[in-house]
């Protein structure tokens, strides 16, 4: 059925920092390339090499730039994937019962052999984490690596998600929100985590870090500040060739 | 949202079939044998017919079979169950009228109310999305009530009540787009909320993710052609509620009838382009594009 469990033991998601995500979609490639040669049937592309592209993808990184009131502009890199919300909106439209959330962990998934390819899930979800595949008419979304973190056939230090696994930037978190003391929890708890589209009342699993204010940053300014006033060297040679001419 | 033209053919005609097989449910008009045949032909080929259309959306229907399983959360499950409880007893209920020449009243009201249900459950799949403020309002479910029971009333020859119900959908549907065109900023979502970042400043789209499009471009944010919005509200209103007023209004014949008829329908049609045309879904904010 695609009621929601009442409660999930545990609460498997993301926490994605904007503060170091550098922007290299990296995640959106490593993600697109694990979940083609994986589970379900591949993303499909069309038109990939022509004029017209266009593909399936379960994690996209859009950019924007902020404006403070008094401050220059600065750009943040924003990955999006599923939140794995804890009422998703997702789950409750799917008249077939492909969409549904896991009571165990809280993943939320399509079961591709009994989707009909509606495509109201997509429209129920306010953050465009789900797209309908258009190669194999079944709708697609991040799978929390499902076959990833429980997977013993892989070394220990890879089973969590393929976007986590590769951020160059470790700006994506994998761990269970359930446990008030998960690596997850904490960095959560420490930088503010956030809510995407609180009012829309999906409460997500995923917590995004905000940047951190720029005063911070200059915290470490001081320690740039050139430690010779006279240059010495080879530059103190240049310097005194200079000044003769 | 991408008005696509098999959910619009559906939305319209199944309403207007289930709003004609409502009225004939419940005797009106009172008609058996071959006059019957008629009527119910009809209304089961609008009805199922839409349907049909419907499915020419889905990217795998070899699957709808499930579709009827998932009634105690999904609308749209909801309404499958419902239209295939309204075509049944509404089958039965026909067969008696145009093979036995009777009237089976209990299975006629039976079958009326589930032709309202149908209808209901129908609107109620875009009234529940939160994501498309538009849509997400009481008065969407009251659209689609009334424009099927007018047009319904209009195609079984009521000439009195489809008057007044056609009169009265106009205005709901006046009151939809006052309403309507208010939602969105109402709902509250915006590129702050969407991204978190409002508490730095306003932020606004430096990149898009992807060069190209995508299905969520092409499904959810559909911006063409809505400068003719204003125009087509107008011509709209005209054929699915003025004319045929009109011409209820004057003691029409069959010809005039139809005309008013088919009027209606290319009004609805049109009604239900802007319907899904002029509907924004948040997921838009992340692209700067509604
Ligand atoms: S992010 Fe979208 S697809 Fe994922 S659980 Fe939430 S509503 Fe569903
Ligand atoms: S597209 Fe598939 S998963 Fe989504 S609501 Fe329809 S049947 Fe369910
Ligand atoms: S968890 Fe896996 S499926 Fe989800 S975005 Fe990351 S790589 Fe893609």
């Amino acid at each position: 059925m695609t009621d929601l469990p009442a409660k999930t033991d545990r609460k498997l998601g993301l926490v994605i920092d904007l503060d170091t995500c550098v922007g290299c979609h990296a995640c959106v490639i490593s993600c697109k390339g694990w979940n083609t040669e994986n589970y379900g049937v591949p993303l499909g592309d069309a038109d990939a090499y022509g004029a017209a592209p266009s593909g399936t993808f379960l994690n996209r990184v859009h950019t924007y730039e902020v404006t403070p009131k008094d401050g220059p502009a600065q750009t943040v890199h924003f990955p999006k994937s599923c939140l794995h919300c804890e009422d998703a909106p997702c789950v409750t439209v799917c008249p077939t019962g492909a969409s549904y959330k896991r009571a165990e962990d809280g993943i939320v998934l399509v079961n591709e052999d009994a989707c009909i390819g509606c495509s109201l899930c997509a429209w129920a979800c306010p953050y465009g984490a789900r797209e309908l595949d258009q190669v194999a008419g079944v709708m697609k979304k991040c799978t929390l690596c499902v076959d990833r973190i429980y997977n013993e056939n892989l070394p220990e230090e890879d089973r969590e998600p393929a976007c986590v696994r590769t951020c160059p930037a470790g700006a994506r978190h994998f761990g269970d929100f359930a446990d008030p003391d998960s690596n997850v929890s904490r960095l959560s708890a420490e930088r503010g985590g956030m809510d995407l589209m609180p009012e829309q009342g999906t409460r997500p699993v995923n917590k995004y870090l905000p940047p951190r204010p720029k005063e911070q940053i200059d915290v470490l300014a001081p320690l740039l500040e050139p430690v010779a006033e006279t240059p010495s060297g080879l530059l103190g040679w240049l310097d005194k060739a200079l000044e003769k001419l | 949202m991408h008005p696509a033209p098999s959910v619009i053919l559906f939305t319209a005609l199944s309403g207007l079939g289930f709003g004609l097989l409502a009225f004939l449910g419940l005797g009106l008009p009172d008609v058996t044998g071959w006059v019957a045949f008629v009527f119910f032909a009809i209304a089961f080929a609008l009805s199922v017919g839409g349907l049909v259309a419907s499915t020419f959306h889905l990217g795998n229907p070899k699957n709808a079979m499930k579709a009827f399983s998932q009634w105690r959360s999904s609308w749209l499950s909801r309404e499958g169950c419902f239209a295939v409880a309204a075509l049944i007893s509404m089958g039965l209920f026909a067969m008696g009228a145009v093979f036995f020449g009777q009237r089976w009243s209990v299975i006629g009201w039976i079958g009326a109310a589930l032709s309202v249900g149908t209808v209901f459950t129908t609107s109620m799949i875009y009234t529940q999305l939160k994501t498309v403020p538009r849509w997400n309002q009481p008065l969407t479910p009251a659209l689609f009530l009334s424009l099927s029971l007018g047009g319904g009333a209009l195609l079984a020859g009521q000439v009195r009540v489809a008057l007044v119900l056609l009169v009265l959908a106009g205005l709901v549907q006046l009151a939809t787009w006052r309403v309507g065109d208010r939602r969105f900023a109402e709902a509250g979502s915006t590129l702050s909320t969407a991204t978190g970042l409002g508490d730095i400043g306003t932020p606004r789209l430096f990149e898009p993710p992807h060069t190209g499009t995508n299905f969520l471009l092409k499904e959810m944010v559909y911006v063409v052609g809505r400068k003719h919005a204003a125009r087509l509200r107008v011509l709209s209103m005209i054929f699915m509620v003025g004319l045929p007023v009109v011409i209820l209004a004057t003691d029409p014949g069959h010809l005039t009838a139809a005309i008013a008829v088919l009027s209606h329908l290319v009004g609805v049609l049109a009604a239900r382009w802007l319907f899904f045309a002029q509907a924004e879904h948040v997921v838009g904010l992340y692209y700067d594009k509604r």
